[in-house]
């Protein structure tokens, strides 16, 4: 198959390796990759800040990019800017009059998938060890974004995918389906809501005790691989409202795995017993310490495709063997 | 009969000056930025609302698994509304029709004033002056008499209306206001609740932390006004059009009592509420139920269609308020909002709302709905409701869980393109700033592979420190969160390099 890569924006200026992985594993199944010049990125970054007429021009700079070229699929690693694509584009052309941008959006977007969507959909990939010979032997755990859950329904695409890479130590992530808190400007407009979410979806991350938090969108890691990083820089949520209704609680078993090493798990909200907190403004709560909650070796966020694309002949290797980790991120 | 009209839709924003937008306890006076500053380091409310919202988000999502076809019913539930929305003048007319031919008094308010001052009026004329030289009414919980400020305009008239939900007394006696629309007083706990009753009910004597004891000493302290006043107020559920009937559903009696005891029942609903028939409600009281208290059923459902000789209120009236909905109704992209049934599901699955609690929202309608329906009601222009659409990560659990399908997210994307028309301050913030550019770069991949072409510069410059701090805009960013060291090169420019090395080998072979 001809596949046309839609890097997006945030991973071809800030995480180039991560569209590197994402041509490997395409690579490694026989397909040929190709990437089409001229392309800039979804146009979410505007269609959410309200300003449609900027939006325009970009989408139809996506449009022109990938109608420039002859492809079979489109694939990007990121289940956000699909989604955008396809929810959020044609809308918008529509709405600045422009039909013809509307109709070349919808279908560029019909054919365009999200990695996970693409390997399991349409190329019947069930198990990541055997087919793309995926090893990472280290303790995992996953943050499922909001688009990709509630937009693209990839349900356990992602999380099958990565349960399935020989040696890994996958460790469920509790609360989940929360919001990191990104939200494009939302991080910058609501700042201190954003850095509250941030912080409790931190906590849950610390709790697991993995060494690496992965995901299927560069923006939602590169957000919590930046509170990570502020928390294992400063010893708290600096910067973030001292408050939290996440609880880290020591619990004996680990959360999602078969080892028997004490852990810690979050719940949130008071529960009966602790509905007596003191009403005090700003308590802040006790964290965990960085021994307690498994971060001894520093914690950090990465892409997917980039524990899809690692073998036993080209590992991706983490903090404790040497790695650098910057703002949060592997690199 | 007024004849509301029905709107054109607009095409442009200029068009909708004309549409009068709501007034009253609907508009955020500071922005949502500035005032979730103060709600976001309380720890006794994120614990509250935490506990609370985290306990009925479980219970609905354990009772909505058990129906197979909850997708059929909220499908069926946004059909039925949307039907009513498409032909509100028609159902109104309906609904007017019979309503009257059973008895009853319809009467039509433009806005809260208007519907505030028939409400005195109908008072005045049916409510005793009491020895101390008052008149007292009870009240069901109601949105649309919170949303017109019902309550203050009547003490400013010398009646006292006595609020008899449970939670909303608790909010009336603590002179609070209401956080939630379901639970009104879900920033409060158990203790606090406590010390306001032994506060503000003299009779009730000591009192435990314990619900049964509360409830008990609310009971009390409510019963005796069930039996003696003479008007009660209320708000509906549903009004049906084919029959003319009201309908409230509710937990604990109150309600029952408020619209069978007193002799006259003065009832104050949003012209939206209206279903086409009563085969409706077989969707919408499973969608409701399940979705607002996670419960299958809730404990008593009322219905009352006009006046009955001999049983119940003889003396029946309904004030249909717009106050805005209209304008909404106008609004091609947002009038989906007005199918709310007031579930309050979307608030309770809100992360923004889990942490920032309903009086950061600054009306009646907290939470993903109040974020659009308030800027829908009143225009984005008023106040700082322009500020409510940007309350939001996009998550999308509001519209996930939404029995009636509104696709919140979207409708908030919608309303901050309506504010930064209406909005746009000449001037620009960084923030505007730094979006144009980035437009301007996003529209031509060779101005955005010339603006990466910097990335070696500024890596020589920068090495490969990580960023912890930034000025102005960005510092926003900065104040919790590090930011990667940038790369060296952009996937662009690697790929060029390798697709030259690449042709290089070809031409050597
Ligand atoms: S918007 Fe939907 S979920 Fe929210 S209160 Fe209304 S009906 Fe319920």
């Amino acid at each position: 198959m001809k596949i046309a890569l839609f890097a997006t924006c945030i991973v071809d200026a800030m995480y180039p390796e991560v569209a590197q992985a994402t041509v490997t594993i395409l690579r490694r199944l026989g397909h040929e990759v190709i990437f089409p010049e001229g392309q800039t990125c979804c146009g979410q970054m505007h269609i959410n800040s309200g300003k449609f007429a900027q939006a325009e021009p970009v989408i139809a700079a996506h449009a022109r990019a990938f109608s420039s070229t002859e492809w079979d699929a489109a694939v990007a690693p990121s289940a956000s800017c699909v989604a955008s694509l396809g929810h959020q584009q044609p809308m918008v052309a529509r709405r600045m009059g422009n039909e013809a941008l509307a109709t070349e959006a919808a279908d560029i977007a019909g054919r365009t998938y999200e990695l996970s969507q693409f390997l399991t959909d349409v190329l019947g990939i069930t198990d990541a060890a055997t087919d793309l010979g995926s090893y990472f032997p280290h303790r995992v755990t996953y943050h499922p974004s909001c688009h990709g859950m509630r937009l693209l329904r990839l349900g356990d695409r992602q999380s099958d995918l990565l349960r399935s890479v020989e040696g890994i130590d996958y460790v469920e992530l509790p609360l989940a389906d929360a919001c990191c808190g990104f939200g494009g400007t939302f991080s910058v407009k609501n700042s201190e809501v954003s850095s509250a979410m941030l912080a409790d979806k931190i906590r849950t991350v610390q709790s697991t005790g993995a060494e690496v938090c992965t995901g299927g969108d560069a923006s939602c890691l590169l957000h919590m691989g930046g509170g990570i990083s502020r928390f294992q820089r400063t010893g708290n949520f600096e910067g973030t409202p001292d408050v939290t209704a996440v609880h880290v609680k020591q619990t004996s078993g680990r959360v999602g795995a078969d080892d028997t090493t004490d852990g810690l798990t979050a719940v949130v909200g008071a529960d009966d017993d602790d509905h007596r907190v003191p009403g005090e403004q700003g308590t802040r709560p006790q964290e965990p310490s960085l021994q307690q909650s498994g971060l001894r070796v520093g914690q950090s966020t990465v892409h997917q495709a980039r524990i899809l694309a690692s073998t036993k002949e080209d590992p991706l290797r983490v903090q404790s063997e040497g790695a650098t980790v910057s703002g949060g991120s592997l690199r | 009969m007024t004849f509301l009209g029905m709107p054109l839709l607009r095409s442009t924003r200029h068009d909708d000056q004309e549409i009068p937008g709501g007034q009253g306890n609907i508009v955020e006076d500071e922005s949502f930025a500035k005032v979730s500053h103060q709600h976001l380091s309380n720890q006794q409310l994120r614990n509250n609302i935490g506990h609370a919202t985290a306990t009925i988000r479980d219970k609905r999502s354990e009772v909505v698994a058990e129906l197979d076809d909850w997708e059929a019913l909220r499908e069926a539930g946004s059909r039925a509304k949307n039907q009513v929305m498409e032909n509100l003048p028609e159902y109104l007319a309906q609904f007017e029709k019979n309503f009257t031919a059973a008895g009853g008094v319809i009467h039509w308010a433009r806005d809260a004033d208007e519907a505030n001052a028939i409400v005195t009026e109908l008072v005045e004329a049916n409510a005793p002056v009491l020895e101390s030289g008052r008149r007292e009414v009870i009240k069901v919980k109601s949105m649309a008499t919170q949303e017109i400020g019902l309550n203050e305009h009547l003490e400013t008239q010398d009646i006292d209306a006595f609020e008899t939900d449970l939670a909303e007394l608790i909010v009336q006696l603590g002179d609070d206001k209401p956080s939630h629309i379901l639970v009104p007083a879900i920033h409060r706990n158990r203790d606090e609740i406590r010390d306001i009753f032994m506060e503000k009910m003299p009779d009730a004597g000591e009192l435990t932390n314990e619900p049964a004891v509360l409830a008990e000493a609310a009971r009390r302290h409510l019963r005796h006004k069930f039996l003696t006043t003479k008007v009660a107020i209320s708000g509906a559920n549903f009004g049906i059009a084919d029959t003319g009937t009201l309908g409230v559903v509710e937990s604990e009696g109150n309600g029952r009592m408020c619209l069978t005891l007193p002799e006259t029942l003065i009832t104050v609903m949003g012209i939206e509420k209206l279903l086409p028939g009563f085969d409706d409600l077989e969707v919408f009281l499973q969608l409701l139920p399940r979705s607002s208290t996670g419960e299958r059923m809730n404990p008593y459902t009322s219905f009352w269609t006009g006046t009955t000789p001999g049983d119940g209120p003889q003396n029946v009236h309904l004030v249909l308020l717009d106050n805005g909905r209209t304008r909404a109704l106008a609004d091609e992209h947002g009038r989906s909002a007005l199918n709310c049934i007031r579930c309050s599901a979307c608030m309770n699955v809100c992360p923004v709302y889990e942490r920032t609690g309903g009086h950061a929202y600054g009306s009646t309608y907290p939470g993903p709905i109040g974020a659009i329906l308030s800027p829908l009601m009143t225009g984005v222009e008023a106040e700082e409701n322009g500020s409510l659409p940007y309350a939001s990560s996009l998550c999308g659990a509001c519209y996930d869980v939404c029995p009636v399908k509104i696709n919140i997210p979207e409708i908030l994307v919608h309303l901050r393109g309506e504010d930064v028309e209406a909005n746009h301050s000449p001037v620009s913030s960084q923030l505007d700033t730094a979006l144009t550019g980035a437009s301007w770069m996003m529209s031509d991949g060779k101005r955005m592979a010339a603006a990466e072409s910097g990335l070696p510069i500024a890596h020589a410059v920068a090495g490969d420190k990580q960023i912890n701090s930034l000025p102005g805009i960005a510092g926003a960013w900065t104040s919790s969160r590090d930011i990667p060291a940038l790369p060296e090169k952009s996937f662009r420019q690697l790929w060029a390099e390798n697709e030259a090395r690449a042709e290089g080998e070809d031409d050597e072979r």
